[in-house]
């Protein structure tokens, strides 16, 4: 089993700034617990974080993987980085951190390079203007607030995947059942050429988690042939 | 920290700065040397990623000439060593990266550079 982050730095005080690890958060680690085999046969050079908060995540990632890949964490709030860098810097992994919007600094240079992405977005179905105040404000509501369908904010970010993706590489979402997950993936398939499969699903309170996991249409095919 | 190759990456992504928008220009950089485990194999996967001109320029920027002008075709030791430095040991703190397109200041505080963009200058 590999140990959950080290996140004693951090303290309640942190906590009203950004988003505290929860159920959410610790299915995605049983996922990669899940695929550690296959992340390591990977042996990504890139990985990045959408949204990293605390930082226990990509730590997560980090401590599967090693020292050979960069580790990429954006995230619109600035606590969240800070917080991110300190949970790199607890569990002895450098994590780059980046105060900006999905990964849109780094797309120019980035196109088709990174072999793991990884979002655990705002999914929480709220009003719309809800979640777009949340994002243009910064704040820690924008962790959860996904307006619509608790899509709003996945859907921008979805539409980056494909670019951003190495041609090995996978992409991990983390989506409610209201999020309407058939319909996430239909999309991803049609308008994107990435396919993908559930790989860990769990109901926590009136929460019921999926983690999905993309990867190329012409990969798999490769790969068969 | 940003670290050189973190910069290397990094682009202006302002409304309508669509070319000639990276590398972003340090000024009023804050330098930190950190050591770092050094990881010849990482390097030598991570050279077809490197835009050359733009590394070698900004370390320059920043006080190191240990790289050579053109990318080597064979690499040694020395060469990884030197390479190793300046992508993962030179860090910087403080200051700003200017966009040499549009000139957009992108601040770097406490090592968290921040890119984000107002809603008017969001594509």
């Amino acid at each position: 089993m590999i140990p959950t982050p080290d996140l004693s730095h951090l303290t309640s005080k942190d906590y009203d700034l950004v988003y505290e690890p929860a159920e959410d958060t610790f299915l995605l680690l049983d996922a990669f617990e899940t695929q550690a085999g296959v992340l390591r046969e990977l042996q990504p050079k890139i990985c990045l974080e959408i949204g990293s908060g605390s930082g226990c995540v990509s730590a997560f990632l980090a401590s599967i993987l090693g020292p050979s890949s960069l580790y990429f964490c954006t995230d619109i709030n600035p606590y969240a980085c800070t917080c991110t860098r300190n949970t790199g810097t607890q569990n002895k992994v450098v994590l780059d951190c980046i105060n900006a919007s999905f990964a849109k600094p780094l797309m120019l240079r980035l196109r088709h390079s990174v072999d793991v992405i990884v979002f655990n977005p705002p999914y929480v179905p709220t009003l719309e203007d809800e979640a777009e105040d949340a994002q243009n404000d910064h704040d820690i509501r924008g962790s959860w607030a996904g307006g619509q369908d608790g899509m709003s904010v996945t859907n921008l970010f979805l539409q980056d995947v494909e670019t951003l993706l190495s041609s090995k590489g996978f992409f991990f979402l983390v989506a409610l059942k209201d999020n309407d997950i058939p319909s996430i993936q239909n999309r991803m398939l049609q308008d994107h050429g990435l396919q993908s499969k559930i790989i860990l699903q769990r109901r926590a309170g009136r929460e019921h988690l999926f983690i999905l996991q993309f990867e190329r249409v012409d990969k798999a095919i490769a790969l068969e042939g | 920290m940003v670290r050189l190759i973190t910069h290397n990456l990094l682009a202006c992504h302002a409304k309508g700065c669509t070319s000639n928008n990276f590398p972003l220009r340090f000024e009023n950089a804050r330098v930190e040397l950190r050591e770092a485990e050094f990881n010849g194999d990482f390097l030598q996967g991570f050279l077809p990623k490197i835009e050359w001109n733009a590394l070698v320029d900004t370390a320059k920027q920043l006080g190191d000439t240990s790289l050579p002008p053109e990318q080597p075709e064979m690499t040694d030791d020395e060469f990884l060593k030197n390479l190793h430095h300046v992508l993962m040991e030179i860090h910087v703190e403080e200051g700003v990266m200017i966009c040499p397109n549009c000139s957009r200041n992108y601040p770097i505080s406490n090592g968290i550079p921040n890119m984000l963009l107002a809603d008017y200058e969001i594509a």
